[in-house]
């Protein structure tokens, strides 16, 4: 499958999804500040609603958004499954934590499916294994025989799965059980994310001692330049036009620092380009 | 949930995207992005609810609508900056963290806080300036910074509470302050990672299993879904660590 079987796939219950996915949307990602309090009167409601619905928030269908979600789950799922079976683990504990990572992601895969049943929208997408490529189309050689392969992998698909959900999230302001659903799986994956990045700070061998659990600019931590894509946009510095960056009392707000303290977004355009060379 | 903005008639949203210039000079032209502000504020203020903040015998109340949300948000950061900046401070930080590795952790998580409250500071005071709360008073027990275990402990507390917040706060935004959706989105996965890296420094690989601590059960369930509270629940479990009273009755609760 590749993205515009993806894409195929998801139009059969949006047919409006090349609509959604225009770049074109992004001209509104810069009016989404905090303005000065104007007279409100002044804005007829309906104009407001036009630009609610057109700034910087999709409007993918609830359905697009849990197929999406579950694409997504299943990538993950199947590369631990394959990774915690594998005997490249330097100590138990690691072979502990894919483990437990691998259990959520199949919890995750379980519960988009129910999810999407429940919408009465018709059956769920069924993934397998064949239904992925690790090797990205042989972008990587040794994504299960080499531990610094394995734990860069896993690191790429947690913090681009932190960023999928950001950006979907949006889209599911409508239905309040689905929102918060997603927000508990993001911060699981972000959890995920924090403990490999960790993973790969600590490790003896195949690591990267400079990895922090959270984002520094766009500082890709060692991986693959052809990933570089997970990372690029993690380096504002400026949140809804309030600078972070400052002096405040006696600490300094680095830049660095001020990039860690938000995750950014990806729209489901670019976390579908990412992932895509490991899609079938 | 405030009242939803009226949904966009569909022959608009057809439209609406495919005259990116026109529209674009339009918003430039009328100071818009400004308005809509005004709009997410107002149509989210559900009734006959004050606006301004009130204060009364060290009480503070956080609001309604989504400037109470932000609030909220505002609330738990200036706790959660006030602990990791005693933590740093302590004389006796080197000893009690002698592993270089773990200092520059705590020391990154108290940047990352202090971000955090300033933003809010910041975005609420533009957005709403007669509705922010003032600077809260911190209640950190002596036994809270005593040792490297209590230390933990406290700030274990406050990451997986400060998760559980923003999840349970998302639904409760109006549909006009979807903005802000984005914002708690971009703060949650980073305090994710903190609880992350704090579990992990107490006992590696409790990343996200084992005891919740804020709430009985797992941190993660059985779905594999991490923790949501409701403010009400949250503003329990702060409150010990702050001086003044949190009233939260106002906040959304839907």
């Amino acid at each position: 499958m590749n993205i515009f079987n993806i894409i195929k796939e998801i139009e059969k219950v949006d047919p409006e999804v090349y609509d959604r996915l225009d770049p074109r949307r992004a001209v509104f990602k810069h009016f989404a500040g905090f303005g000065k309090k104007l007279a409100a009167a002044a804005v007829p409601l309906a104009f407001g609603s036009v630009l609610n619905k057109a700034y910087g928030q999709s409007t993918s269908s609830i359905r697009e958004v849990l197929e999406y979600a579950l694409a997504l789950e299943n990538l993950e799922y199947y590369f631990y499954k394959q990774a915690a079976a594998t005997n490249l683990f330097p100590t138990a504990a690691a072979k502990t934590a894919f483990e437990t990572i691998r259990d959520h992601e199949e919890d995750h895969v379980a519960f988009l499916r129910s999810a999407i049943t429940s919408l009465n929208s018709g059956a769920p997408t069924t993934y397998t294994q064949a239904s992925f490529d690790y090797s990205a189309g042989g972008l990587l050689s040794d994504t299960f025989t080499n531990y610094g392969t394995m734990l860069a992998v896993a690191q790429a698909f947690e913090d681009t799965g932190v960023r999928a959900y950001k950006g979907a999230a949006p889209s599911l302001i409508s239905n309040d059980a689905v929102l918060q659903a997603a927000l508990q799986i993001h911060s699981v994956e972000a959890r995920h994310a924090a403990h490999l990045r960790r993973m790969r700070r600590d490790a003896a061998t195949g690591g990267v001692a400079s990895n922090k659990p959270w984002i520094t600019l766009k500082d890709r931590g060692g991986l693959p330049a052809a990933f570089q894509g997970i990372y690029d946009g993690e380096e504002v510095t400026t949140q809804a036009g309030v600078p972070i960056t400052g002096t405040f009392g006696s600490v300094t707000i680095t830049a660095e620092a001020a990039s860690e303290a938000f995750d950014e977004p990806l729209t489901m355009a670019q976390v579908l380009a990412i992932v895509d060379p490991f899609i079938k | 949930m405030a009242e939803n903005l009226e949904p966009t008639p569909v022959d608009e949203t057809e439209n609406r995207i495919n005259t990116p210039f026109n529209r674009r000079n339009f918003l430039k032209y009328t100071g818009v992005a400004m308005a809509a502000t005004a709009v997410v504020l107002t149509t989210s203020c559900d009734d006959d609810d004050e606006d301004d903040m009130v204060v009364t015998d060290d009480s503070v109340n956080l609001g309604s609508g989504d400037v109470g949300i932000l609030n909220y948000a505002y609330a738990l950061e200036q706790l959660e900056a006030a602990f990791y900046t005693a933590v740093v401070a302590l004389p006796n930080f080197n000893t009690l963290f002698p592993n270089a590795t773990e200092r520059a952790s705590l020391t990154d998580i108290r940047n990352h806080e202090i971000a955090h409250r300033e933003f809010f500071k910041k975005a609420i005071t533009a957005a709403a300036a007669s509705q922010i709360i003032p600077s809260l008073t911190p209640n950190l027990p002596a036994s809270a910074l005593a040792s490297r275990e209590s230390i933990l402990a406290t700030a274990k507390t406050f990451e997986d509470l400060g998760v559980a917040a923003y999840n349970g706060a998302g639904k409760l935004i109006s549909a006009a302050g979807v903005a802000y959706l984005g914002i708690a989105g971009k703060i949650v996965s980073v305090e994710a990672r903190h609880a992350a890296e704090i579990r992990d420094m107490i006992s590696n690989g409790t990343f996200a299993s084992g005891a919740a601590g804020v709430t009985a059960g797992n941190i993660v369930d059985e779905n594999g879904l991490d923790v949501a509270l409701t403010p009400m629940q949250v503003l329990a479990l702060a409150q010990p660590f702050v001086k003044e009273k949190l009233n939260g009755s106002n906040l959304p609760t839907q």
